[in-house]
């Protein structure tokens, strides 16, 4: 379809802006714009069209299942959208007076309780933007921790996983820590022996994800916790699976010193089409002092903005968090109240009933019972009839499901991750299921209409490694280059996609 | 552990679905699914939290806390210093409440994707028309992060890892910047303002071996800045010349990229975001195409498909956390898509004469107020936007509070973030204000000051 701008003709608009009957100042000569931006120029008839165009080519949880592994896309309560509207919390400027924000700075205190309470946790910062930062920031803790034992020369290595999602990694390089990975066992867990092997007077943490990316609970986790205290270091929780264990496992309880939590994951907040999201950190009390500003606290019935933390590590994002993302996701909680338990109970017995129906014909790497997903490999159907999971992935669509997570962990061949969420339907997961095993059967009877698929999406698959050469990123108008007109190479990137 | 699968909200199954599927999965209750949970890590009892709201009583609950906020319906307010009360048009609420667009996940799949992937296309042109650059990602967290991000790319494009601040930079920003510093390796400096606005020469000075040189325009104390020699300055020393501008400016200001800056960022929400007590919002970076592979964060680029037709996917993937992992430019993986789409569907209902038309407005108020406040100017003889500062005679917080007590907000008070300045007030106005609220704010100051 056509680019808005595409659409766009000179001296057509929508907007009616205010002008009062006041002289508008020259704009130093120097400074002022010579051309104007080309932005669209169209009536709100077509605009409107246009971006509802879009909508009809874009899946949401509302379009259907998207079991997207790692990513928690569950049902986004409609009432958090209206409560996040009310006025006196879209209309409130982040620099109002305190005694003019008492209801939003009760609502962040109010929700930095109830995730303490979840992770088993001292004290929480509502601060980092999303799970990323809630990293980054963890290991600005670990950094500032140290640095006040005057341990900060001595550590300088942070421990990962080989399953652990590519933002552990990232975050420790941007906080300037080296990297060390450490294997993973036959049932899954993390190596013992490896890791012992590689924790030492150097090691300033671990970060791990629990359940692992590959679903499956670490069944060690007590044997981990102490090889890391006992050598002075501290544990991080990547929160992106605290779906599957809130009530029923407290990651402060495994031992856990610092715990991001996705509240765009596990506690609803609409994904956006990739954000916003947001990525509290929970800490045990000797890390407190640590935290970033401004903290919310209480005082008496009064509430209040603390900036005055002199070991702070700062700021690490503007004003006091993503507000919005707070509302929704404290709206969420209050929902279900002390049943959140029931709601990860859901998540994994839905992933297990899905792990059983598609056992048999598909390759479990470790045959456990998952938590709230499991990882699936489509390593025999690449090699018995050259099927991918790439492939497998693009027949889902034609289903008018999402495809789940695939390539990733890294350390299963291709990899089908599938997190189900525990807002389906019973009969959405044996449909699901169905499809599955009807792929599987097409990639011994049919694979070309597995090659060739998708068949029903509003385009064909498309050629990513032309993307990344032509690196056409944005549009260019009159000297916009016809990609079309050249023969395509039809090569998929089998890149790693998934959270 | 025998609650009934109805008994919460958002959840699907009944009660004979569940004993089907936990007869199907081979286990003989809920509990038993967590048996490879060690003993000793699970949690007995129950988490306390307040007792489950009914779908009513939590709307009622929230309106009661929403209530104890006063908000900028309330209050005539002339609160800015980055976050600003623009007219968010009724279509922005209209798109954003679509389903596919407020449900989706980043656009792993492009095929399912198609919609959003062609918005973050548009989006990315948007912002390089605005800022005059070549390449923009999909959006940052915020107008701070952002900052940090510039950063690192100067870090890893010069080699060098000396950053410099200008002072009149909004100090949220340059606190995000030092908080990401030391893991960064990075070296802060930062430039004192002279009468409002930064010297190009002491700026030169600061510039040399450094990496970046950030400065806001307009600046946080909203006055203009000489942006061309600022950028001329710092690419004299070959740092690279970073502009935090706001958006909206954009229609009266020249863009960064026509003056030479290298890399150009800012905070979105004043384009289609409401104030939402700070977020979330959207910060946007582009840059010259010089440093695209360390862009951080998501690209979207054009391809066809198998028959030769147009199509969207996420592209220069190799810079990403999920391949490079360790080697990535960013962490960054969830970032801002759906506030970024608010800012592409309100500067499209602008369009390019509505954006200056929005711009005139506000610089029209603001010059209108300056006037009629009859209260000296911290800066008097510098060019200002749609900010300006203010002296009220006595302690800025007092003033701010007697004027409250009448129904209005003045402003921000700028000893918070700059010593010396107590009596300072930082006012805004935005083309949401008419001419008879200027009047209204001139006597409760004038009130509030005699």
């Amino acid at each position: 379809m056509k680019l808005i701008f595409e659409k766009s003709k000179q001296g057509r608009r929508a907007a009616v802006v205010p002008k009062p009957d006041l002289p508008v100042p020259d704009v130093p000569e120097e400074l002022r714009r010579r051309q104007l931006p080309r932005l669209p120029e169209l009536a709100e008839p077509e605009i409107v069209r246009h971006f509802t165009a879009l909508a009809d080519r874009t899946f949401g949880v509302d379009t259907g299942f998207y079991p997207l592994g790692s990513c928690t896309m569950k049902h986004n309560p409609r009432v958090n959208e209206r409560v996040v509207a009310l006025p006196g919390f879209r209309d409130l400027h982040p620099l109002q007076e305190e005694d003019g924000s008492q209801g939003a700075l009760e609502l962040m205190w109010r929700l930095q309780e109830i995730l303490a309470e979840v992770c088993g946790l001292h004290a929480v910062s509502l601060q980092p933007a999303a799970g990323s930062q809630g990293e980054l920031t963890g290991l600005m803790l670990m950094r500032a921790y140290f640095a006040d034992r005057g341990e900060a020369e001595q550590r300088t290595t942070v421990i990962t996983a080989d399953t652990a999602h590519g933002t552990n990694p990232a975050s420790v390089t941007m906080a300037g820590y080296q990297l060390r990975k450490v294997e993973t066992d036959d049932r899954g867990n993390l190596d013992l022996d490896d890791l012992r092997a590689k924790v030492d007077e150097n090691t300033a943490g671990l970060m791990l994800t629990n359940p692992s990316t590959l679903g499956l609970f670490d069944e060690h986790i007590q044997e981990v916790a102490a090889i890391f205290h006992d050598a002075g270091a501290l544990l991080y929780y990547d929160g992106a699976n605290l779906n599957a264990v809130c009530g029923i496992s407290r990651p402060g309880d495994m031992g856990f010193d610092i715990v991001h939590i996705n509240l765009h994951k596990t506690f609803s907040q609409p994904h956006g089409g990739g954000g916003p999201g947001g990525g509290p950190i929970a800490v045990r009390d000797m890390l407190e002092p640590f935290l970033p500003v401004p903290a919310v606290v209480r005082d008496g019935e009064r509430f209040r903005l603390d900036y005055d933390r002199p070991k702070s590590i700062g700021k690490v994002r503007g004003y006091c968090g993503p507000f919005g993302v707070f509302v929704r996701s404290y709206a969420f909680i209050r929902a279900y109240g002390p049943a959140l338990r029931r709601m990860s109970e859901v998540a994994v017995l839905n992933a297990n009933y899905m792990l059983a129906r598609l056992k048999d014909t598909f390759e479990l790497p470790f045959d456990r019972l998952c938590m709230h997903e499991f990882v699936l490999s489509a390593r025999a159907l690449k090699r018995e009839h050259g099927i991918t999971a790439l492939d497998v992935a693009k027949r889902l669509m034609d289903y008018r499901f999402h495809p789940p997570t695939i390539y990733f962990p890294l350390i299963v061949p291709e990899a089908l991750m599938i997190e189900p969420t525990e807002t389906e339907a019973k009969e959405t997961l044996d449909a699901f299921c169905e499809a599955m095993l009807e792929i599987a059967h097409d990639a011994a009877t049919n694979p070309k209409l597995l090659k060739d698929a998708p068949h029903h999406r509003p385009v064909r698959r498309l050629d990513e490694v032309k993307a990344a050469k032509r690196a056409v990123v944005r549009y260019r108008f009159d000297d916009h280059p016809d990609l079309a007109g050249e023969p395509s190479q039809g090569e998929a990137l089998e890149a790693h996609k998934g959270a | 552990m025998s609650r009934s699968a109805a008994s919460s909200p958002y959840l699907s199954l009944t009660d004979a679905d569940q004993e089907a599927m936990l007869e199907a999965i081979g286990v003989s209750s809920i509990e038993d699914l967590f048996r490879e949970i060690p003993e000793g890590v699970r949690f007995r009892g129950e988490l306390e939290l307040e007792p489950a709201l009914p779908e009513a009583e939590l709307v009622a609950h929230l309106e009661e806390l929403a209530a104890r906020n006063v908000h900028t319906g309330q209050e005539l307010s002339f609160l800015g210093a980055g976050i600003y009360d623009h007219y968010v048009p009724a279509i922005v609420d209209a798109i954003l409440a679509r389903g596919e667009f407020l449900t989706a996940y980043t656009p792993y799949q492009p095929e399912m994707s198609q919609g959003v992937l062609q918005a973050i296309f548009e989006y990315q042109t948007v912002i390089c028309e605005l800022t005059g650059m070549d390449v923009s990602n999909a959006s940052g967290y915020d107008g701070t992060t952002v900052a940090a991000d510039a950063c690192f790319v100067a870090k890893h494009a010069t080699g060098r890892s000396k950053v410099v601040l200008c002072e009149t930079l909004n100090p949220q920003v340059r606190q995000v910047v030092k908080t990401y510093a030391p893991g960064f390796g990075l070296e802060v400096v930062e430039v004192p303002h002279h009468d409002g606005t930064t010297d190009p020469d002491e700026l030169r000075q600061a510039a040399d071996e450094a990496a970046c040189i950030i400065f806001q325009q307009p600046n946080f104390f909203g006055c203009l800045e000489p942006a061309p020699e600022l950028a001329a300055a710092a690419n004299d020393a070959e740092a690279l010349p970073v502009a935090h501008v706001d958006p909206v400016s954009l229609g009266l200001l020249e863009a960064p990229g026509h003056y030479g800056c290298a890399l150009a960022i800012g905070e979105g929400q004043g384009a289609g975001n409401y104030q939402s007590c700070g977020g979330p919002h959207y910060g946007f970076i582009a840059m010259r195409s010089d440093y695209v592979r360390r862009m951080p964060g998501r690209i979207v680029g054009e391809t066809t498909d198998l028959a030769g037709e147009r199509g969207y996917v996420l592209t220069l993937q190799t810079r990403e956390q999920h391949i490079r992992r360790e080697k990535a430019t960013s962490n960054i993986t969830t970032n801002q898509t759906l506030l970024a789409l608010a800012g592409l569907v309100h500067l499209s209902w602008l369009g390019p004469q509505g954006l200056q038309e929005v711009g005139e407005t506000c610089m029209a108020l603001a010059d209108h107020a300056k006037q009629q406040l009859g209260l000296p100017l911290l800066f008097p003889d510098k060019a200002t936007f749609k900010e300006f500062s203010i002296r009220v005679g006595r302690p800025a917080e007092e003033a701010i509070r007697a004027a409250r007590e009448r129904g209005v907000h003045p402003g921000y008070a700028l000893k918070r973030d700059y010593a010396g300045m107590e009596d300072a007030l930082l006012v805004c106005v935005t083309e949401k204000k008419t001419p008879r609220d200027i009047e209204r704010l001139a006597e409760v100051l004038t009130e509030v000051t005699g």
